[in-house]
This record gives structure tokens, sequence and C-alpha cells, in this order.
């Protein structure tokens, strides 16, 4: 077997002490280990730094990449508690034609609360309906311009607890719609359950984007680092010939690729959060229209761990492929 | 310590380089590797430092045979080794603490460790106080003896030297010669491959001489 530890005697006069390295145990292997880790830790650090111009240039498009999908994630993010704010009901909407006025409208709300499936009952008149519209929506002025009122009477039907199953409220639902004076009444969870599934579509685009984005993160720091091993071929070669091991040779651009990748995740997080505090104003805004039901969300501590992680693992992942195959090139001649 | 054994190496497109080469060194035995330009001096090394393998023949270095390393095993048995080169192959950015820290740094040595056998070996080779200099403001006699520090810095069990004095003059290559006799008396076993005949005579050791690839 091939040892280091096993050493011609009589020993070469230069270190006639037996040295601590091969007297010591595991632990103070370990020690050594960890040490050396450390000082690759922040010398491949110093290397990033001292050419700041290359490496600023390849973090920020590696920050640009990574802030793209985590960009998109926040708002997602942001749009989920537009599904979140809705409790989970069985609420009916009734539109009633618009022919029928508000006094038959009434006629019909008092004839359904004697309706053992109905546990309460709220009815909007138009005149109601137009004024929450012109408050809320925007579109005053629009409607100003009408002059006759084009929404309906809507009756907002609550189900009893009785009506606890699907097939019991389609049949509620079912007979809602019947009724002549009704145009159509429609469950309140069906366009929440729409924008659901809007919302998971949404989802899996970003996980595409976001893998997308992802391999293009591997390639740049990929490239970089292979550029990087290029200008440190010599180094690489003298390593060899004086024994070093493949993964002692590529431990510190592993490093290099870690702090691209780790650097970037932190650059990407700024620009999004600079995103969000843009977005912040018009987010509020909207928010107040639809009664302050949500916020401007922001990259949370946890994200922004998250992303150094992923983006961390990523710059090594990719530093990692291209030592595989530039690694076992460089030989000394 | 080292046995050639019907040893060939063909290069493709070049043809055989080395042609049935046997020869074998002892534990601390010093011996000249010498023969004209091309005869395959530093193709013989080559395989010792399994830089190459043999096309033919086996390589044994301390009981081991070179052909049959795995790819992982290359680095352990470099480490035994001291390689020498005629241009030196310090790192220009680095100092000469770091040059010649490089094979303990590489073999896991803590750093108070590292610290002593550095400054041992330049003890060694005369260069104390010029630790923390850069190669180039080194003369050539210097530079190559922070390359021979940096060999032994590991206590190899063989050093092997490709025209150490290839670019230094009569009195610094005596100097080196110097050198390696004094390793030599410590067990070491020394192979120097050089084609300077006026250094050889003047040494009174083993010639091993190599003519188009074969030991006359």
């Amino acid at each position: 077997m091939v040892n280091r530890r096993v050493n011609p005697k009589p020993r070469p006069r230069i270190a006639p002490k037996k040295s601590n390295q091969q007297s010591g145990g595991i632990q103070q292997h370990l020690q050594a280990y960890f040490i050396s880790h450390l000082q690759i830790l922040f010398s491949s650090l110093g290397r990033v730094i001292r050419t700041p111009l290359t490496s600023m240039m390849t973090i920020s498009v590696l920050a640009i990449a990574i802030a793209f999908a985590a960009g998109f994630y926040m708002l997602i993010v942001n749009a989920q508690q537009l599904t979140g704010s809705f409790e989970d009901s069985n609420q009916i909407s009734v539109f009633l034609k618009t022919k029928v006025t508000d006094t038959q409208g009434r006629k019909l709300f008092q004839r359904w609360q004697e309706e053992p499936l109905i546990s309460s009952l709220q009815l909007i008149t138009k005149d109601e309906a137009l004024a929450e519209f012109q408050t809320y929506s925007g579109f005053g002025e629009a409607l100003e311009a009408l002059d006759y009122n084009p929404l309906p009477t809507v009756i907002l039907v609550e189900p009893s607890d009785a009506v606890n199953n699907h097939q019991q409220i389609e049949a509620l639902l079912e007979r809602l719609q019947q009724t002549e004076e009704v145009d159509f009444a429609q469950l309140d969870m069906r366009w929440l359950q729409r924008l659901q599934s809007m919302m998971e579509l949404a989802q899996r685009g970003v996980l595409l984007l976001s893998a997308l984005l992802s391999l293009a993160v591997l390639f740049i720091t990929g490239n970089t680092i292979r550029l990087e091993l290029q200008s440190r071929q010599e180094e690489v070669i003298i390593a060899k010939l004086v024994g070093a091991t493949h993964s002692f040779i590529q431990r510190p651009f592993l490093y290099c690729g870690f702090w691209y990748g780790f650097l970037a995740g932190f650059v990407a997080w700024l620009i999004v959060s600079l995103m969000m505090w843009i977005l912040q104003k018009p987010i509020e805004k909207l928010s107040m229209l639809y009664d302050g039901s949500f916020h401007a969300l922001f990259p949370s501590f946890l994200d922004l761990i998250y992303l150094l992680t992923i983006s961390a693992i990523l710059g090594i992942i990719g530093a990692w492929l291209v030592l595989q195959s530039q690694l076992q090139r460089l030989k000394p001649e | 310590m080292l046995t050639f054994n019907h040893v060939f190496k063909r290069y493709a497109g070049v043809g055989d380089v080395l042609v049935d080469v046997n020869f074998q060194l002892e534990r601390g035995e010093m011996a000249f590797l010498t023969g004209h330009s091309g005869a395959g001096k530093s193709t013989l090394l080559k395989l010792i430092a399994v830089m190459e393998k043999s096309s033919r023949g086996q390589v044994i270095l301390g009981g081991q045979n070179l052909n049959r390393l795995t790819e992982r095993q290359i680095p352990f048995i470099r480490r035994r080794l001291g390689l020498i080169f005629q241009d030196y192959k310090l790192l220009q950015d680095r100092t000469v603490f770091d040059n010649i820290a490089l094979p303990l740094i590489v073999a896991g040595y803590r750093p108070q460790d590292v610290s002593r056998r550095v400054r041992a070996a330049l003890n060694k080779v005369g260069l104390s106080g010029k630790e923390k200099k850069y190669p180039p403001v080194l003369s050539g006699g210097e530079q190559q003896r922070v390359g021979i520090a940096r060999a032994i810095v590991n206590r190899p069990v063989v050093i092997l030297a490709d025209e150490p004095t290839g670019n230094l003059d009569p009195e610094l290559s005596g100097e080196i010669m110097g050198l390696f006799e004094q390793f030599q008396q410590t067990g070491v076993t020394v192979l120097i491959a050089t084609h300077d005949v006026n250094l050889i005579s003047g040494m009174q050791r083993r010639v091993l001489t190599l003519n188009k690839g074969s030991l006359v």
C-alpha cells in the first residue's frame, strides 16, 4: 500500500524530529483538513475580489438570471394572497334579470327567507350595487356617462348547514337558477377555483422558468471557472507534480463557484427587494380596491436563506461539472 | 528501491523512445542518467514520476508496480518523490515559503508542521531568510535551490532531477551537486539526468548512459 507515512530509514537529516503529523491522531488530521478548507474558502473569496470588474460582470449576469426567477416567484406569492383571502365558503351569488325591479327582487328575497336550505340572505339592490361599483372599481366616471343603471339586483345566498356536500350545493344552485326572476346563479367558489388553477399554471411556469435559468447559472459559472482554471493551469500542474489529489486541486475552484453563486444570490435578493419596493405603491392601491385584503409582500429572511443556498449550490455544481471534464486534461509534461 | 525491468516506451507516430531498459537503484544510491538530447532521459524520469506509463515491462518503486496504479494512487506515489526541473517550475506569484510549502499543504500537514519543515528545508539549501521573497527577484541558482527545497521538504525516498544544472554556471552546478550528495548520504536515492559530462566525471558515481533509448 502506498502511504506517505512510510518513510525511508535512516530519515533525511532535514527533519530529524518525528513530526506531529505522523504521530498525531485523526483529530489532528481533521483539524488540518478543516483549517485548509477555511483558508481556501477565504483565499478563493480573495481571488473573486481581486478581479473586481470580471467578477462583478459575472455576478451581475448570474444575479439577473436568479432575480428573474425569484422575482416571478415573489409576484406569485403576492398574487396568492388573493386566493387566500377568500374564505372557503359556499356562498352563491344570484343575479336577477335586469328587467326585474328592486320591488320584485325584494319579494323574491322574502320568499327565499322561508326556504329551509338557506341560512342567510343578503339583498344588493341596483342602486346599492351601482354605489359600490362606483366607489371601488375605478370605473365610476364611465358609469356616470351611461344614463341608466346597467347593474342587476343581486341576492347573496348562504346555504344552511344541511347543504354540505357537492351534489346538494349543485342541486340548490340548479333550483335557484330555475327561478323565473333569476338571470343566473353562480357559486362564488367557482371563480375562486378558476383563479386557483390559473395560479397553479403560473406556478408551473415559474418552475419551468427557474429550471431554465438554473441551467443558465450552471453554464455561466462553469464557463467562468473554466477561464479561471486556464489562467491557473501552471499552478494546477505543479500541484499535481507534488502529489495533489484531484479533490485537493478542485477545492479552490469549487469554493470559487460557491462564492459566485452566493454573491449572485445576494445581489438577486437586493434586485427583488428593490423591485417589490417599486411595486409597493401600485400594489397597495390595488389592495384598497379589494378592501385592503392584501399587501405588498417582500422576500422574507427565510426566502433570502433559500435563495443564497440554492444559488450557492448551483455555483458549486456549475464549477464541479467543468472541473470533471477539464482537470483530467491538465497533465504535467 | 527502484527497478526497471525490460521497459519499453513507444509514442504513437514517434516510435520507440525506450528499448528494453533494465537497471536497479538501491536505497541511498546516487546515479547519473546521461545521453545526448532525445536519447530518452526525460521519458525515463517521467515513467518514475508516473507522468507516463511504460508500453511494456515494469517500473517498480519501493515494491510497487507503477504500471498498475490507478489514477487515485498516483498522487500518493508522487508524494514519495522529489522532482527537480531544469526550469525550476516555481509559482512566480507565490513567495519562496509558499512554493516550498506546497507539497506539505497538498499532503494535509498542519500549519505549524508546515512552517517548521519549510524552515528546515530552507536552512538545508542555504536560503534562510529568503522565505518572503518572490522567485523573480532570485538568481537562477537561488531559484533552483528553492526547487530543491520543495523537492526534499516532504522527505522523499527518491529524488529525480531533470537537468538540474542546465541553466547554471559550473560553480553553482557544483554547489547543487554537493546538496544532492548530502541527501544521498541521508539514505535518499538520487537519480540525476544530465548531459553535462564535466559534472559527471568529477563525481565518481554510477552512470547510466542512454543511446537511442537503450542503456549502454
